[in-house]
């Protein structure tokens, strides 16, 4: 057992096998930074180098880029406010929100550090865990997998806070969305009204990059100014990020424990992980006020997780064969390729080489985080420059990404319908992680569901598992409620902040209520759904319409009680503008038209120079050489990483 | 103030849009060049693969390209392009209306790229008589259950008569559609659980215990059921058998101990399958095992490229070097090259219409689950 652990050691330190371990850390950075490429497209970069490499090279090759890239999409979700990848999507909210408070550093060096402690605790735990893992792996069936679900889905209370039954309602849309496509359980197409690009349902990319990123692009276009509103010196920003993750120790230890074993069960892919870990930072802090407007914790909780569960995602891989997320599918074909076959064989015959992998995990983490520290001060000052300028760039660089999630012309189009969506619950003030949530755990908690029935029958719900984590579903609702119920008959202090998660309890002290136009809207479209869909599902199989009719129960009943609630405490009336956002939107769907009808490269290129030169004012030059950029950026794209984009008429002609 | 500014980007969006459109007008006028059509090589294949990278197909392709590569004249760049969604329904779709028909467009296939075609699917736009086959590659499958039915597969068979059995697969039209009407000829009284994520979490069902049998290809099996079975954590049942080149099934070279699903049949009705059932079983165990994964090239590709392509793959599939490194990918078959493919490809997948009914009022009644 030593002596393997130390041969694994030494294996790892070879000149060989640290210089293809740097090559992988650099593109799992590339790919990484870039958004909507992620682990698959650096996998594809590097798969077809593998067959006929040594094993042990070629695994630290794989394994610096899968260590790397829940580390460099940071770069995205902080500064542009772009989910770089699903596994930091609840980074966007409070990060975003630190880079419009000009302290991306900050957010940066936090981040950062806490990945790179973050994924050293996920390959130390590895280490022993690994050998005990198959049957803790197995103890999980079906019924623990979609009490876990629900376990994800109780973060909506706890994000959403004061605003229940609106997080509720966005949730229950989010669920709805995401029942499109196949029924798991009858094979039944639902909710895709003949529309061939919904047969699949809509790519979760596309929901993250137009739930979060398009409306924010679209609000500091018409706000104006540079990313970071309030001006503050960067460089001290980031040694704040430094002390930042040294204050907050037992959060990233605790974070990067969660995200080490969720990432080990299969099937629950890692973009649960950081909501679960965003809603535990939120749970566990005393002042709760901060999170969504630029709490540090925000960013520190998911991304200490979001490492550690790339490390934990190799043990269901490993083990079992069975890939925990996207990019471990890819990891194991790249096994494959190297005539590695998973299974109990990799800790009986190989497990030298699993201590290889695991361990290339934490050394390579160790030198993207320090590359990325380094790189953070200087990129941050990206959010200086004034947005009319970057909003072009970020804008091709959205679609781009969305159009990476099955290439259809489909992924543009559900982009900026999501967008819409986007910016009407921005400008309401309506949960958008609660929608996501619901969203991603909509399949799961289908289709467990269904399996642990039709696997356990009555049984399901009584075994040990099911009642812990029921359990701690019951806690992470209640807790907070009775915390502050004790703290009210402590202190008579009525002046503290509602807790989040209070439930229905009105919350002494709260706001007053406010109503807008486009919450009007909101609840008219909703409600609006709910009855459309609920006579459309009528012809589905019982087991097939289940989970959209719930979605639809959810969404509705929520919808009702709000504007019940609404109308019993007579809200003031508030005034939200929503012209200049339309218009933008409008905008938006003519770019996509653009880019269906001439081709992504040539309208890219030209929007990026007509909008800097006569939105932006730029200069001639910089504004040519700034769209000659985009184009050179897209073409060299697609011949490095054989991408397509969509062809239109101009493309085939000039980029062949 | 809000307002004006709202109009003034207004404008200059209208700007921008009548701009780019003065510019585009000028794109459009540039003509289209001709394809030309040789028998020439290309120096750069494209292979789409309907599936996503790291999937089997993926992994298939990635094996052969290097041998493909090494073996065509001229060592074609081979570049694979990964098109997934709908379950390969959409990569093929795109295929089927972009792919060129110089040699320079390969289409890599699978069951679940098959299955579709034959059950009519809406959303099939594609046609196998519309392509060629260059290279097809079997696999085989064995069905294994709990020892909790019987300690070996005599007894574990008995077992699987006499209760109502579980077990997890992807969807009823999936690869797992062959052995569920196998099952039903047998006479078991199975519960099929769908929306399984790949036959991977299929075995982790069984493994869980949740699943009473379980079904995996060749290569699956050899690597993480044998183990099970060897520790006595699972009991073989039966393989689905190979197709010899008369057309009878025989036993699996990877199995030779194992009982294939007719000798079950035969042993337990006295004779041999047959009837509406078996036809339907024989067309989808032909199309989606015995060719499960095929190199297509469309209909109007030079008949000498495809004779140049057919004859670099036959020059190295029976090569020991070549059946080594395949075994772990493919299982111990050979590749079947040329017209034969063609031959049992387009008798594998023509189904009439009284079958194509009879399966979808089986699969309602035994299987509540529609086409």
């Amino acid at each position: 057992m030593f002596d393997i652990l130390l041969s694994s050691l030494g294996q790892l330190f070879t000149l060989d096998h640290l210089l293809y371990m740097v090559l992988g850390v650099l593109v799992g950075l590339v790919v990484g930074i870039i958004p909507g490429l992620g682990g698959i497209a650096g996998m594809a970069l590097l798969l077809p180098f593998l067959y006929g490499m040594e094993p042990s090279v070629a695994l630290g090759m794989l394994m610096g880029l899968v260590a790397v890239i829940p580390t460099g999409d940071t770069f995205a979700s902080v500064l542009l406010g772009i989910p770089g990848s699903s596994a930091s999507q609840a980074t966007v909210i409070d990060g975003f929100s630190l880079a419009k408070r000009g302290q991306a550093a900050r957010a940066l060096s936090s981040a950062f550090l806490s990945s790179m402690i973050g994924g050293l605790i996920g390959a130390a735990v590895l280490t022993g865990f690994i050998l005990i893992a198959r049957p803790v792996v197995l103890s999980f069936s079906s019924s623990e997998l979609f009490m876990l679900t629900l376990l994800g889905l109780s973060m909506v209370a706890v994000l959403s806070g004061r605003d229940l039954l609106k997080g509720l309602a966005a949730c229950g849309l989010g669920l709805l969305v995401g029942t499109i496509g196949m029924a798991p359980a009858t094979g039944e197409f639902r909710l895709n009204f003949e529309i061939n690009y919904l047969f699949d349902g809509i790519p979760l990319v596309v929901i993250g990059l137009g739930i979060f990123a398009l409306p924010e692009i679209i609000d500091l276009l018409v706000k104006r100014g540079a990313i970071a509103g309030e001006p503050t010196r960067l460089g001290k920003g980031w040694r704040q990020g430094i002390q930042d993750v040294g204050k907050n120790r037992g959060l990233v230890a605790r974070c990067a424990g969660i995200g080490s074993l969720l990432g080990t069960i299969p099937g629950l892919a890692g973009s649960v992980v950081d909501w679960m870990t965003y809603g535990h930072a939120v749970q566990s802090a005393k002042d709760k006020s901060q999170f969504g407007q630029g709490d540090i914790r925000g960013v520190i909780a998911p991304e200490a997780a979001n490492n550690a569960c790339a490390s934990g995602a190799m043990v269901p891989t490993l083990l079992f064969g069975v890939p925990g997320s996207g990019t471990a599918a890819v990891f194991l074909g790249g096994l494959l390729l190297l005539g590695l076959q998973p299974g109990v064989s990799m800790i009986e015959t190989n497990l030298d080489l699993t201590y290889t992998i695991i361990w290339s995990l934490a050394l390579a983490n160790i030198i993207g985080a320090a590359f990325c520290l380094g790189l953070a001060r200087p990129v941050a000052s990206l959010t200086r420059v004034p947005f009319v300028i970057l909003a072009p760039l970020i804008t091709v660089l959205i679609m781009f990404a969305a159009f990476q999630a099955t290439r259809s012309p489909g992924d543009l189009l559900a982009l900026g319908v999501i967008g819409a969506l986007g910016v009407l619950f921005k400008q309401a003030g309506w949960s958008r992680p609660a929608f996501l949530i619901g969203f991603v755990l909509a399949p799961g908690a289908e289709a467990y569901f269904y399996q642990a029935v039709q696997f356990q029958g009555s049984a399901a719900f009584m075994r040990p598992g099911v009642l812990i984590i029921g359990a701690m579903i019951l806690a992470a609702l209640f807790l907070p409620m009775f915390r502050q119920l004790w703290r009210k008959l402590r202190s008579n202090d009525t002046e503290q902040a509602p807790a989040a998660g209070a439930g229905e309890a009105p919350a002494a002290g709260s706001k007053p209520i406010t109503i807008s136009g486009i919450d009007l809207v909101i609840f008219a479209a909703l409600l609006g759904i709910a009855i459309y869909g609920w006579f459309h599902l009528a012809d589905l199989t019982l087991l097939g319409g289940l989970m959209p009719r719930l979605a639809l129960a959810i969404m509705g009943i929520a919808c009702l009680l709000e504007i019940v609630r609404s109308l019993i405490r007579k809200p003031t009336w508030q005034h939200q503008p929503l012209l200049q956002q339309v218009v933008w939107l409008v905008g938006f769907f003519a770019l996509v038209g653009a880019i269906l009808m001439f081709g992504l490269i040539t309208t890219a290129t030209l929007f990026c120079l007509v909008f800097l030169l006569f939105i932006a004012r730029l200069k001639p030059w910089g504004a040519i050489t700034m769209s000659a950029g985009v184009a050179i950026f897209l073409v060299s794209m697609a011949k490095l990483l054989t991408l397509t984009y969509p062809s239109g008429l101009i493309d085939p002609l000039l980029f062949g | 103030m809000n307002t004006h500014k709202a109009t003034t980007s207004l404008s200059r969006l209208k700007k921008a849009a009548a701009f780019g459109l003065v510019i585009a007008g000028l794109g459009l006028t540039a003509t289209a060049p001709l394809h030309a059509q040789n028998a020439d090589v290309p120096s750069n294949i494209k292979w789409t693969i309907p599936f996503g990278v790291g999937g089997g197909t993926d992994v298939w392709a990635r094996f052969f390209s290097p041998w493909l590569n090494e073996h065509i004249p001229g060592e074609p760049t081979i570049m694979i392009d990964n098109v997934p969604g709908g379950g390969s329904i959409n990569g093929a779709n795109l295929f089927a209306s972009r792919a060129r028909s110089d040699g320079s467009d390969w289409l890599g296939t699978s069951a679940s790229t098959q299955f579709p075609a034959m059950l009519g699917d809406r959303r099939v736009r594609y046609d196998y008589a519309d392509w060629t086959p260059i290279l097809a590659t079997p696999t085989g499958g064995v069905v294994y259950a709990q020892p909790s039915l019987g300690k070996d597969t005599e007894s574990a068979i008995a077992g699987l008569l006499e209760n109502r059995v579980k077990l997890a697969i992807q969807s009823h039209t999936g690869l797992e559609l062959p052995v569920l009407i196998a099952l039903d000829m047998l006479g078991v009284d199975v519960q099929a659980v769908s929306g399984m994520q790949g036959r991977g979490e299929g075995r982790l069902a069984f493994e869980r215990g949740e699943a009473d049998i379980d079904f995996q290809t060749t290569s699956a099996y050899l690597s993480s059921v044998a183990p099970l079975v060897a520790s006595g954590r699972a009991v073989p049942l039966f393989s689905l058998g190979v197709l010899n080149d008369e057309g009878q099934i025989e036993r699996d070279p990877a199995f030779p101990d194992l009982p294939t699903f007719t000798e079950v049949y035969e042993n337990l009705n006295g004779e041999a399958p047959s009837g509406t059932a078996n036809e339907a079983y024989a067309k989808f165990f032909a199309s989606g095992f015995t060719l499960q994964k095929l190199i297509m090239v469309p209909k109007g590709t030079p008949e000498e490229l495809v004779k140049t392509y057919r004859e670099a793959a036959l020059q190295f599939v029976d090569t020991e070097q070549f059946k080594q490194e395949a075994d772990a990918h493919l299982g111990p078959y050979t590749p079947i090259v040329g017209d034969v493919v063609q031959r049992h490809l387009e008798q594998a997948m023509a189904l009439d219409d009284d079958l194509r009914e009879w399966l979808a009022d089986w699969l309602k009644t035994k299987h509540g689950a529609s086409i």
